[in-house]
């Protein structure tokens, strides 16, 4: 079938997006609808004296003015932590309470301390403005690596560490460092990023009395999870009462995974007030509150023997999670991140620690590969340093240490068992796509010029398809990780496919339906998607961690298996033949050795006008159901290779090729990946070269706006050369493994080794993201200071 | 923003009187600095003169001079027959502003007016020698820019026009803050038979400036080579996130290198 699996075809939903059709929480308004507007503190650290509502509450336009204290009253609980880990001394994860209006005190510039709703989002901020708050100013805690030491933020909270977690074996990794004959040593830092989805949050929130129940449309990417812990852990009231449906989303990246306050507030106010309320973030409130991504600070130990085997690696990190615990914070240094450490090499010894802290900053939570881009870049810096330090190529020192193909499944010391990969081919496929033999050249070429030029390599792994449950709930996680797929026939044979997965630029609507195309044979145009509303969906899990094709796909294939299972007692009724002699294929039912066949259309309206139709043994109707829990995570994986070159001038790096070679198992559709790598390699980019969320002393975001916060545009960017290997997943019917945050962990390590790669006439062997004009250009002067002495 | 009148006169002087009847009203021109100072309340002027009906967007070659109406639109700059004939430095540096929709909204008159330290436009100005129209004088550039947002304006006093000497040769080269793409340092070069102006944008702390070491050397000799020895200094340059004040010093020279090459 050409619409099937591993077309590229057009995609379905973009017509709607391109034409300003799409339909987000925003573009939904509804009669006798309130605008309600968040007072946040302006401060990053400070007691609440008092807060003064008596002037915005009488404000015109004013419909009611909430503070902490009114949502402690109603018993309205925060948003709980989904995932927590065990600390090294057999204590819980420190799990302070997170209001939803700030209660005595703030910890974060942004926080929530009162809301306006009024009539008009004007008469909103213009009472806010009325609101008075007395603050007992308290220290700002920023610097990361003092925060131990700083002031208490959370008294639940001791030292300001939440957890303080390890993975691995402690005594053989140290005692391969020891007997090593070279410890090659790094610290790197995983600088802070905004996560900047082009949809700000929003939220719309209502309250019926006849029925008693709340409905939420919000820019969600798990709209079912976002139900669940409302209704059941907030608010305590019945789950049914709650309806909370994501409609279009601009974009996530991970933020838009967790409940926030705003949402939550909105909704308990409607039913205070029994009327609609809207809240739309604008950009500087999207700054200072969606939650931020990275933040890492990782000392890395990679012991070597004679031969440069590595023989040990010890990475002990310490990690920002900010003023509150959002909801997969814990998980994403811990887990997401120490169990990748192995990344495509053999190392037979592994031990990591990772001290999670708390401070004075907006909470920190996944965003685009949360966790694995840590883990990547901070281990494809060190393999660079160490070739460095060997005196040996890149890639050379990488093949010497790459898992043999004929090792797997092969089980890491760090709790995962990758069940396929063959790394050379990809970075065979890499090196040739760039002429990596001759870069020499280039780098001349480019020195005539006055250029440095320099080659950066990066390969990857990553744990996809989140996530086996009974392993996730092993290892800390509150929720399970499978999803969920129900395939509606209609009786003439068109297709509705309801999944718990969300689509928020994914390309759902198309890949989802193109497996329905490829396995019933029909055209993707009678395939529509439902997605996104809790009075709709089953449960579902949602998108993120590339899990939406293989758990969501998964489960999808289980669905549609039950529909050919139950066509084929049709057909075979139908056609006076036993089942075991119908055979199913493209779109049509056939009689093994004869040339009796019934169209998939057929059977659909024989189901739905079962006149002729086995009511003993068969309910008529054609709509199955299926839950997928996957056996284990999938395990992309690639070699990225960059190339720069830079300016001794100015400072400036320019991208100028780029080559990246993935494993996803099979590709639904290639063109949609294709645009996944691109979409990750940019983002790589932007936290290579230009993003950072800077904080100053104070606790202030000086990076609030863009005039300040540096996002990668169109010309920052080379042409990517993208290319493929292939070793399907081995535990899912698809053999898919995902590919939606590839391009954002293999790239920020290739960029800076390729800078490092660059500067090395110069003598420089570090640089830290973003590596930004003045940032390079002060590096080069460094450099030449030093040698003129 | 907070609700506020807003008016749009048809002539200079109709401008002039509906700026008296307010209190703390406000001239519109593109609104490319204003209106997002209203949206995020920073100011609440009580009305809007938008002059945009003023009929202050003409451009014309005058001889010894190019003059530009004030609410002429960068876009009409970087795409005039004339101004890219005359001075196409200055057409070239229009393009270079913001991006196709500022392009389209702001103007000539509204940067010059805001002397925004990072814009671009009073690199022009004063490099080019260029004389600055009001409604009841003549400026020369030398004496309009007073300090950062500062200039030589009047209350209630609204630039008609800018009358640009004609250079031999002139080149206008930025380079931009990597986020917000505004001049992080740009340097406006004009060579005339009397001698070389060096105007600094984006760098100064005092906004705009002219470099007269440099001026002297390219007087001498229009070369990047004439610029080797030259030290710029830091002092009074600004130092922020992006660039310390001793990376743009060396942006400064840079820059300039490149303007002449």
């Amino acid at each position: 079938m050409s619409e099937g699996i591993g077309a590229s075809v057009l995609r379905k939903e973009d017509k709607k997006f391109l034409t300003g059709k799409g339909r987000y929480t925003d573009d939904i308004n509804r009669s006798g609808q309130t605008h309600a507007y968040f007072v946040r503190s302006d401060v990053a650290h400070a007691n609440i004296k008092s807060i003064d509502t008596k002037a915005a509450s009488a404000a015109s336009g004013v419909v009611a003015v909430y503070t902490g204290e009114d949502v402690a009253a109603d018993g309205i609980g925060g948003p709980i932590c989904g995932w927590v880990v065990p600390c090294r001394d057999g204590s819980p994860t420190k799990e302070p309470p997170h209001p939803i209006l700030a209660n005595g005190k703030v910890r974060y510039v942004g926080d929530h301390v009162a809301v306006v709703i009024a009539e008009t989002l004007a008469q909103a901020k213009s009472a806010a403005e009325l609101v008075e708050v007395e603050f007992e100013e308290l220290p700002a805690v920023v610097d990361l690596e003092s925060a131990s030491s700083s002031a208490e933020i959370h008294k639940e909270v001791p030292d300001n560490c939440y957890f303080d977690w390890e993975l691995g074996d402690e005594a053989s990794t140290d005692k391969a460092l020891e007997s090593a004959s070279r410890v090659v040593k790094l610290q790197v830092k995983n600088n802070r990023l905004v996560p900047n989805a082009m949809e700000p949050r929003a939220a719309l929130a209502e309250y019926d009395d006849v029925s008693e129940s709340y409905t939420l449309h919000t820019t969600s990417q798990n709209p079912q999870l976002t139900r669940l812990v409302i209704a059941a852990f907030m608010f305590q009231i019945p789950e049914s009462k709650l309806r909370v449906v994501a409609p279009d989303v601009g974009g996530g990246f991970g933020s838009k995974i967790y409940v926030y306050a705003e949402e939550a507030v909105c909704t308990w106010a409607s039913k205070k007030i029994n009327r609609p309320i809207k809240w739309t973030a604008d950009r500087t409130q999207a700054f200072l509150s969606d939650a931020h991504g990275r933040d890492h600070i990782n000392n890395v130990q990679l012991a070597l023997d004679d031969n440069n085997k590595i023989i040990g690696l010890r990475v002990d990190t310490i990690c920002n999670l900010g003023s509150y615990l959002s909801a997969f914070a814990v998980s994403v240094p811990t887990y997401l991140h120490g169990t990748l450490l192995s990344g495509v090499y053999d190392i037979p010894a592994i031990y990591t620690n990772v001290k999670g802290m708390a401070t004075t900053t907006a909470p920190v939570d996944a965003y685009r590969g949360a966790g694995r881009p840590e883990a990547t870049y901070l281990l494809e810096r060190t393999m660079d340093a160490a070739a460095r330090e060997v005196g040996m190529d890149p890639t050379e020192f990488r093949r010497l240490n790459f898992i043999p193909k004929d090792a797997f499944p092969y089980q890491t010391q760090v709790a995962l068992q990758y069940d396929t990969g063959d790394y050379e081919p990809q970075l065979d496929q890499a090196m040739e796509m760039i002429d990596y033999k001759n870069f020499e050249n280039r780098r001349s070429e480019a020195a005539k010029r006055g250029m440095y030029r320099g080659i950066g390599v990066s390969t990857y792994i990553e744990a996809c398809g989140i996530a086996p449950s009974a392993v996730a709930g092993a290892l800390g996680s509150r929720v399970g990780l499978y999803e969920s797929a129900s395939v509606r026939v209609d009786p003439t044979g068109t297709i509705t496919v309801f999944t718990g997965a969300h689509s928020h630029g994914q390309g759902h609507a198309t890949t989802f339906a193109q497996i329905v195309s490829e396995k019933l044979g029909v055209p993707l145009a009678n395939v529509d998607l439902i997605h996104g509303d809790s009075e709709k969906n089953s449960f579902g899990m949602g998108t993120y961690g590339s899990r939406s094709l293989a758990v969501g796909g998964a489960a999808l294939v289980k669905a549609l298996d039950k529909v050919i299972e139950k066509s084929k007692k049709i057909a075979a009724h139908l056609m006076e033949a036993s089942v075991e002699d119908v055979e199913f294929n493209e779109g049509k039912f056939a009689i093994a050795g004869t040339d009796k066949e019934k169209a998939f259309g057929e059977i659909a309206l024989a189901a739905y006008v079962p006149h002729n139709y086995p009511h003993e043994t068969l309910e008529p109707g054609l709509e199955e159901s299926a839950f997928y829990d996957p056996l284990n995570f999938t395990y992309p994986s690639g070699a990225h290779i960059a190339e720069v070159e830079v300016d001794p001038a100015t400072g400036v790096v320019e991208v100028v090729d780029w080559a990246a070679c993935d494993d996803f198992g099979n590709l639904i559709n290639p063109m949609i990946v294709e645009g996944q790598v691109h979409g990750g390699i940019a983002q790589g980019i932007g936290q290579a070269l230009l993003e950072n969320a800077h904080y100053d002393e104070n606790g202030q975001l000086l990076t609030a706006s863009y005039m300040d916060y540096c996002m990668p545009r169109a010309d920052d960017l080379p042409s990517f050369k993208v290319g493929y290997t292939n070793t399907p997943c081995t535990h899912n019917d698809l053999g898919v493994k995902g590919c939606g945050e590839a391009g954002a962990i293999a790239s920020p390590p290739a960029i800076i080794n390729a800078v490092i790669d660059a500067l090395s006439p110069l003598g420089i062997t570090d640089m830290s993201m973003p590596a930004t004009p003045l940032k390079v250009w002060k590096a080069i002067q460094d450099s030449q200071s030093v040698a003129a002495e | 923003m907070y609700s506020t009148k807003y008016v749009k006169p048809n002539s200079t002087s109709e401008a002039l009187e509906a700026i008296k009847s307010l209190n703390e009203g406000k001239f519109l021109a593109g609104g490319m600095t204003l209106i997002p100072t209203l949206k995020q309340r920073l100011a609440s002027p009580d009305g809007l003169v938008d002059i945009s009906g003023c009929k202050l967007d003409s451009i014309s070659d005058e001889g010894e001079t190019l003059r530009i109406g004030a609410m002429s639109r960068h876009v009409s700059v970087a795409e005039s027959a004339v101004v890219k004939k005359v001075i196409p430095a200055l057409a070239k540096l229009a393009e270079g502003i913001g991006d196709r929709q500022v392009r389209n909204r702001g103007t000539l008159g509204g940067s010059v007016a805001n002397n925004d330290p990072s814009a671009c436009y009073p690199s022009a100005v004063l490099a080019l020698k260029a004389t600055v129209h009001t409604n009841n004088r003549s400026l020369a550039a030398n004496d309009f820019f007073t300090g950062m947002f500062e200039t030589a304006l009047e209350e209630d006093e609204i630039i008609e026009s800018i009358s640009f000497s004609k250079p031999i040769n002139a080149n206008y080269i930025k380079f931009p803050n990597p986020a917000s793409r505004y001049a992080m340092v740009g340097v406006f070069v004009a060579q005339f038979d009397d001698g070389v102006r060096v105007a600094v944008t984006g760098a100064g702390e005092g906004g705009v400036f002219r470099h007269e070491e440099m001026e002297s050397a390219l007087s001498s000799n229009f070369s990047a080579d004439s610029l080797k020895s030259i030290n710029i200094a830091s002092d009074g340059l600004i130092s922020d996130l992006h660039a310390s004040s001793e990376y743009r010093a060396n942006l400064i020279k840079e820059m300039t290198k490149r303007a002449v090459a």
